[in-house]
């Protein structure tokens, strides 16, 4: 019997092979290679491309680079979310590998945010979890650590530690036994096809009547659009980490297993693909 | 998953309760709704229960014992001797000369009794067979006849016939078994017609914790309707209905008693006091004398009590409930009342001092949250709002009571009000003989109502309703509407509408009276088939609740459980599986999606080594040897190939200089935690530390610290070694002589005949949980038995203890619990003047010490072994020690240290005896309980053909000494479904199963027996062969492989059983192979393996040695010598 410890492993391995190419508007010395790399699906674009910028910078000249973005067929991508969910929502039913184009110039300003240094990844990676952990333990778990604690969550992400994140990571995925779950389910769902950017409400884990719920509960209750059908045909895909769970799954399940680093459930929502 | 969906988190034990209408229910602790009782078809005042049994007082006034079924029958065994005389001219015959005894006899001779003399005790036994010759005498077999010879009556009898032997006499056996289980079985009444005590009007059992023998002693102990109390004599496991009443005096007329599982008695009395019974112990169970405690407020006595271990609850006639502060064996009256919140009906204590009650309001069940010993009073009552079962297949009647109402619109509500005032003291008169009998003849024409209510609002149903109703009731409204047919409450409203005027005025008479809370048969409308029950009586006595126990009684369970924890086991496999394996299996495709064609990509994060360091002690390796400070270090790399490994380093100080060793952790075999109550500390052998039987002893500032550390290298040890998940099913089990869990991947060339891996380089690692005995076959099958013979079998899990996180698995990890003994001893000197006495000469142990005398032992300053164990009982006299003890528990002999004995003699001048406390550990593993039958021994065919479609073969020894064989044992469901009993004429210690079903086993006599015939057709076998144990030993552990037969005995000494073979397999004789052995196993190839006692070097760490004997070959099943792993 395969184990749900090995789900987390396989959440925390996920990769996804992209192909950055330099925008065609940039100006180079040389003409610029792209350059291919395996993603974390778990971590953040600004965080995992200093080998990407290194690349390009060499091509170019230093008064040409200012801060670099990334953009994927016209769409800036957002580095404060984590790529597996800009891939899912993006991306997910291209040809691999993922085709990202990489841009010094123009930054756009109203779609993204700045990224000056790691310490702003740092910084909204850990204001997610305390978010979340707000959520799930009214703060309780993630107060109670210590600054180092903090530290090596963030170390575990940066560096690509399983076992050091997950070390610290598992009281945040504790509840106490009489509870059931926690006490609400940090989730987030984001739509391909609307410009609103995500929905979040308190959604808990349990009914009232004591019965668990289930993905499909999460989705009928705040977002009934996503789980229409159309003559018995599925509008969208549901997804998280590039599969779709069943909407029988229990929410408290995926909360504790298909939850990015941040402690939140990502979920896309994307139209069926139509061929 | 092979689970079955009641509980397999924890034993599942029963909480007895009896409704106002005397039905009896059950409610398990892992369960969620009330059971109606198997026999429902007697209706009962009270009932008191424990574990295997319960008593009760049915509304006929007779007392039954329900006695739950098992696997392991109960047996009595019946013997009478045949005894005869030589004489020259007929040779042994039948006449005996007028001096001398009955030809059929007892075994002292002195009482007449014939083979047809013994009948059956009662109609709820027997007979197993006829009456058959015991032909096994002492161990020895005789000869055919079974006949034993001696000189004269009464004499030394012996095997062989001698020129001197003039009488002969043997023993004719005979077996009866109790049948009456899981049913009520009327206790029987021959007694005297004088005598005979009037009807019994409470009950109460107990006291199986004052002593171990005879097996299952129970204290039952009933009050008659005069106010007598009366003691059942004789009650124990082999005798559930025990023999006779005796009446025991009392100061006053007794209404109400209570015994609790040790010495504690106590009775309430008609004025209002209670009644404290002192002198209860071992030799006495009946006590010697009553103490009188004064209710807690004169004018209102005493109504009820209850009493556990070391507590006494008791309800005054005004309800309120009161605690007995400072009650324990020493002073069993305690010293003063307190009063709790909560007014109740009465009060139950249950195992581990755990409190029910009756609300006196809602006539709920309340159970006592919080109680634990260092706070036994509790914190809060909480009710039982569990559903009865029979409420849940018609889940749309439960709201009958919301829809039936409207269906009877006004009539009902002016019932309902009417029956009001009912609602508190209808109870009063419900015992009464006069509205007993009228109860039963009401109950007849009162039965179709329920049925065709429930049936009327089936149709109506409708869960939102029934929510209302619940919560409506847990405010405690529990409105008894009535939508009943009115001709009957007419006529019971008129009686309890008398109650109810007179009590006011004699209210401590009907209350004392009234307890048993029977409503008058009219009510039963009241609640027909819906919601809320109404309950007279709760005892729990034989129900565990223990601190970690989850229990499900306090929510309304509708479909899905709740918890994630019941999610992975009472949903069933089915439903699980869609959705997790949807999961597993998509993330299986998208890695190969996204990565299969990828691979060459380059990682956006490098790898680097990592390192956790730290500060702790390290044993020196240097004399004098003593505890210095270390900084440690452990830095992982992942190689190349992405494997990791680790090395940890130890900085330390030496003559001022700073050194550091290192430790490669792929070349560590074992990490074992070694906890005392000074030092949390671990070792970790390599195989060069293992042959120099002197480990790396590293010690942390706390538990915590020394645990993530021991969880750290533990991982970093099997994943240097690239060892995860379950272990395979070819591994090696053993558990520590501290019940510690390691189990050890085999490699290809262990059992190499040339150059075979010394079993020094094993690697073991732990698996969580706490054993005594654990035993595995080549499926995986794995079980294993705790140091409180608990049977566990394995789930397939790995983890659990310390091991959190990534290193345990999530699923199959449970809750154990284990709990053994530690032992003292007192010493005593005997001195011409004063006797025994504790002033010992100066060269003297210590007047309490360890068992060797060295170590100063007193009650005070022994502690639980680890911080992780608890004491769960008081210091007891332990009369189970070897040698055996008098009445007192000492034991003497000449001088100290010697062999002691149970008597005084002229000659000896010292005695010691032995006191016990029960600690009891709570860990985690990944096993789960295999209740109920407590086991001794357990042992597994060690593999059968690939692709078998036959069980896997599977033996036991019963704590008792019975001999079980477990059927439906499959690598799918480890666990196997029942217990198939195998007749022994005597109890069994050790039993071992090889391949080709043979079947072994050692008798407590010290021989041993082979099974014959045993086949997956014939699981059972079909009789015993007698085989000798070796000259002058007594044999105590037996284990079979393929071909070869060992067996251990007291002494040590290891024997292997020679001239084997497929036509004679129980063999020829036995050959010693070696001494100094403490446990045998002989693998599934006929590798045999042994624990050594202590070998050359050992300190005192631990005290075996795992040895694999070396050179065994077809030819040499024996082998040549010893080859030393782990342990010492």
């Amino acid at each position: 019997m395969t184990d749900d410890k090995d789900v987390l492993r396989d959440v925390w391995f996920g990769r996804i092979p992209t192909c950055f190419t330099l925008y065609q508007d940039e100006i180079t010395e040389r003409e610029a290679e792209p350059y291919y790399l395996l993603l974390p699906r778990v971590s953040y674009l600004t965080l995992v491309t200093d080998k990407v910028k290194k690349h390009f910078q060499k091509v170019m000249r230093q008064e040409d680079i200012s801060e670099i973005w990334f953009e994927y067929e016209g769409t800036p991508l957002k580095w404060h979310y984590p790529i597996g969910l800009l891939f899912d929502l993006l991306a997910s039913n291209t040809a691999l590998p993922w085709n990202i184009t990489v841009h010094f110039k123009s930054f756009p300003e109203k779609d993204l945010l700045h990224c000056p240094s790691k310490d702003t990844i740092e910084a909204h990676f850990m204001s997610c979890m305390k978010e979340a952990d707000a959520l799930k333990h009214k703060s309780q778990v993630i107060n109670e650590m210590q600054k180092k604690d903090h530290k090596q969550l963030w170390m575990g992400l940066q560096n690509d530690k399983f076992d050091q994140f997950w070390a610290i990571n598992r009281k945040l995925m504790e509840y106490p036994a009489e509870d059931n779950g926690f006490r609400y389910i940090p989730f987030r769902i984001y739509q391909a096809t609307t410009e609103r950017p995500f929905i979040q409400k308190l959604f808990r884990p349990v009914a009232a009547d004591g019965q668990l719920h289930t993905l499909g509960d999460l989705l009928k209750e705040v977002c009934p659009s996503a789980i229409t059908t159309e003559d018995g045909v599925k509008k969208n895909q549901i997804m998280i980490h590039g599969i779709e769970p069943m909407l029988e799954t229990p929410l408290q399940w995926l909360s504790e297993h298909l939850s990015y680093p941040d402690n939140f459930l990502h979920i896309s929502i994307i139209p069926q693909p139509t061929d | 998953m092979t689970l079955k969906s009641c509980c397999p988190t924890m034993p599942n034990s029963l909480l007895w309760a009896v409704d106002i209408f005397g039905r009896v229910y059950t409610l398990a602790t892992a369960g969620q709704y009330w059971e109606l009782c198997k026999d429902a078809h007697l209706e009962f005042k009270r009932v008191s229960a424990v574990k295997q049994c319960c008593w009760g007082i049915a509304c006929d006034n007779q007392v039954y014992v329900y006695v739950c079924s098992s696997d392991v029958p109960i047996r009595h065994r019946e013997e009478t001797y045949e005894n005869q005389r030589w004489n020259p001219v007929g040779g042994f015959c039948e006449k005996l000369m007028p001096s001398d005894r009955w030809q059929w006899s007892d075994v002292s001779g002195l009482k007449h009794q014939l083979l047809d003399s013994l009948v059956l005790p009662s109609p709820h036994w027997e007979w197993e067979s006829d009456w058959y010759v015991d032909e096994n005498f002492g161990g020895e077999p005789t000869e055919k006849g079974g006949w034993t010879y001696a000189m004269d009556f009464p004499a030394t009898y012996t095997r062989d016939k001698k020129w001197n032997s003039c009488v002969r006499r043997r023993k004719w056996i005979r077996y009866r078994r109790y049948k009456s289980r899981d049913t009520w079985a009327k206790i029987p009444s021959h007694d005297d017609p004088k005598q005979l005590p009037d009807p019994f009007s409470d009950l109460s059992i107990g006291g199986w914790e004052i002593t171990d023998e005879p097996v299952g002693r129970l204290s039952v102990w009933a009050v008659s309707l005069q106010g007598k109390v009366w003691y059942r004599e004789d009650v124990c496991h082999p005798n559930p209905e025990g023999s006779s009443w005796s009446l025991v005096e009392t100061p006053g007329e007794a209404v109400q008693i209570s015994c609790g599982p040790y010495d504690l008695l106590w009775a309430t009395l008609w004025e209002g006091q209670a009644m404290v019974r002192e002198g209860i112990d071992r030799n006495n169970p009946k006590g010697s004398s009553w103490s009188i405690v004064e209710p807690p407020v004169p004018e209102n006595g005493i109504m009820h009590v209850s009493v556990g271990v070391s507590v006494v609850w008791a309800v005054t006639k005004d309800r309120k409930v009161w605690f007995r502060r400072g009650v324990n064996s020493h002073n069993p009256c305690g010293t003063s009342w307190i009063e709790m919140v909560g007014e109740m009906m009465m009060v139950n204590v249950g195992l581990n001092d755990q409190v029910w009650g009756i609300g006196c309001d809602d006539r709920a069940v309340y159970f006592r949250q919080g109680v634990t010993p260092s706070e036994l009073s509790g914190k809060t009552w909480k009710a039982i709002i569990a559903n009865r079962e029979n409420d849940r297949s018609h889940t749309g009647s439960s709201s009958s009571l919301l829809s039936a109402g409207c269906f009877f619109g006004d009539e009902v509500r002016g019932s309902g009000d009417s029956l009001a005032p009912s609602d508190t003291d209808t109870s009063s008169e419900a015992d009464r003989p006069g509205l007993v009998s009228e109860y039963e003849l009401s109950s007849g024409n009162s039965r179709p109502c329920p049925e065709s209510s429930a049936v009327g609002s089936g149709a109506q149903g409708d869960s939102s309703e029934e929510e209302a109703a619940l919560s409506a009731n847990r405010e405690g409204k529990a409105q008894v509407t009535a939508p009943a047919e009115l001709p009957w409450t007419n006529i019971d409203l008129k009686e309890t509408r008398k109650a109810s005027a007179h009590s006011a005025a004699c209210y401590a008479e009907t209350t004392s009276l009234s307890s048993l809370g029977l409503f008058p048969m009219g009510l039963e409308e009241g609640y027909g088939a819906d919601d809320h029950p109404l309950w007279a009586w709760v005892s729990g006595g034989g129900c565990t609740v223990e601190t970690h126990t989850v229990l499900k009684w306090f929510t309304i369970q509708s479909g899905l459980s709740t918890s994630m924890q019941t999610l992975s086991l009472s949903i069933t496999p089915a439903q699980t599986a869609a959705w997790r394996k949807q999961i597993f299996q998509q993330l299986t495709e998208r890695t190969k999606r996204e990565l299969e064609n990828f691979r060459h990509y380059e990682q956006a994060v490098e790898q680097s080594v990592w390192v956790k360091t730290g500060t702790l002690q390290w044993w020196a390796d240097w004399k004098p040897h003593k505890w210095i400070d270390v900084r440690v270090a452990l830095e992982q790399f992942t190689g190349n190939d992405g494997t990791r490994d680790s090395i940890l380093f130890i900085y330390y100080m030496f003559h001022e200089e700073k050194k550091y060793i290192h430790i490669f952790l792929n070349e560590v075999t074992v990490l074992v935690p070694v906890l005392n109550e000074a030092k949390h500390s671990f070792a970790l052998y390599t195989p060069e530390k293992t042959k120099q039987r002197w480990p790396i002893r590293l010690a942390a500032a706390t538990e915590q610290e020394m645990y993530d550390w021991l969880a750290l290298l533990s991982t970093s040890c099997s994943e240097s070694r690239r060892i995860q998940g379950r272990p395979s099913p070819q591994a090696i089990w053993s558990v520590t002589c501290k019940g510690d869990i390691f189990v050890s991947e085999p490699s290809a060339d262990l059992e190499a005949l040339t150059h075979p891996m010394p079993c020094d380089q094993m690697f073991w690692r732990q698996i969580g949980g706490h054993l005594r005995v654990v035993e595995c076959n080549s499926h995986g099958v794995v079980w294993g038995i705790g140091y409180d013979h608990t049977a566990w079998v394995y789930t397939g899990g790995y983890g659990g203890g310390f091991f959190q996180g990534l290193a345990s698995s999530t699923s199959n990890i449970y809750m154990q619990s284990d709990v053994k003994c530690v032992y003292i001893y007192e010493n005593q000197r005997w001195n011409p003047v004063t006797g025994y006495t504790s002033r010992g000469l100066p060269t003297d142990r210590y007047m309490w010490s360890d068992v060797t005398g060295l170590q100063e032992c007193t009650k005070a300053n022994t502690k639980p072994p680890s911080l992780h164990w608890t004491w769960v009982s008081d210091w007891y006299i332990d009369f189970n020690i070897s040698g055996g003890t008098d009445r007192e528990g000492w034991q003497y002999a000449s001088d100290f240290p010697s062999s002691y004995h149970g008597y005084k003699t002229m000659k000896d001048f010292v005695r010691r005896r032995r006191w016990a406390r029960k600690c009891k550990l709570v860990t985690s593993g990944p096993w789960l309980e295999v209740a109920p039958i407590s086991l001794w021994d357990v042992s597994i065919i060690p593999g059968c053909e690939e692709g078998s479609k036959d069980s896997i073969a599977l033996w036991a020894i019963s704590d008792k000494g019975d001999v079980l064989c477990r059927l439906g044992v499959s690598e799918l469901n480890p666990a196997g479904s029942s217990w198939l009993h195998v007749g022994t004429d005597q109890p069994f210690i050790s039993v071992s199963v090889g391949a080709f079903y043979q079947v072994w086993a050692v008798a407590r006599d010290g021989s041993a027996f082979y099974r014959g015939s045993v086949s997956p057709k014939q699981p059972a076998g079909d009789c015993w062969y007698h085989i000798p144990s070796p000259p002058k030993q007594k044999l105590k552990q037996v284990s079979v492989g393929q071909t070869s037969v060992y067996a251990l005995d007291e002494n040590g000494n290891l024997w292997y059983r020679h001239g084997i073979t497929p036509s004679y397999p129980q063999g020829s004789s036995w050959d010693h192979v070696s001494n100094n052995v403490r446990k045998v196993s002989i693998g599934p190839l006929d590798q045999v393996w042994v624990i050594a006692n202590k070998v050359q070097g050992s300190h005192s760490l631990s005290c075996g040695t795992v040895c694999h004997r070396t050179g065994v070959q077809p030819r040499e099943p024996k082998g040549q010598g010893w080859d030393y792993g782990i342990g010492g």
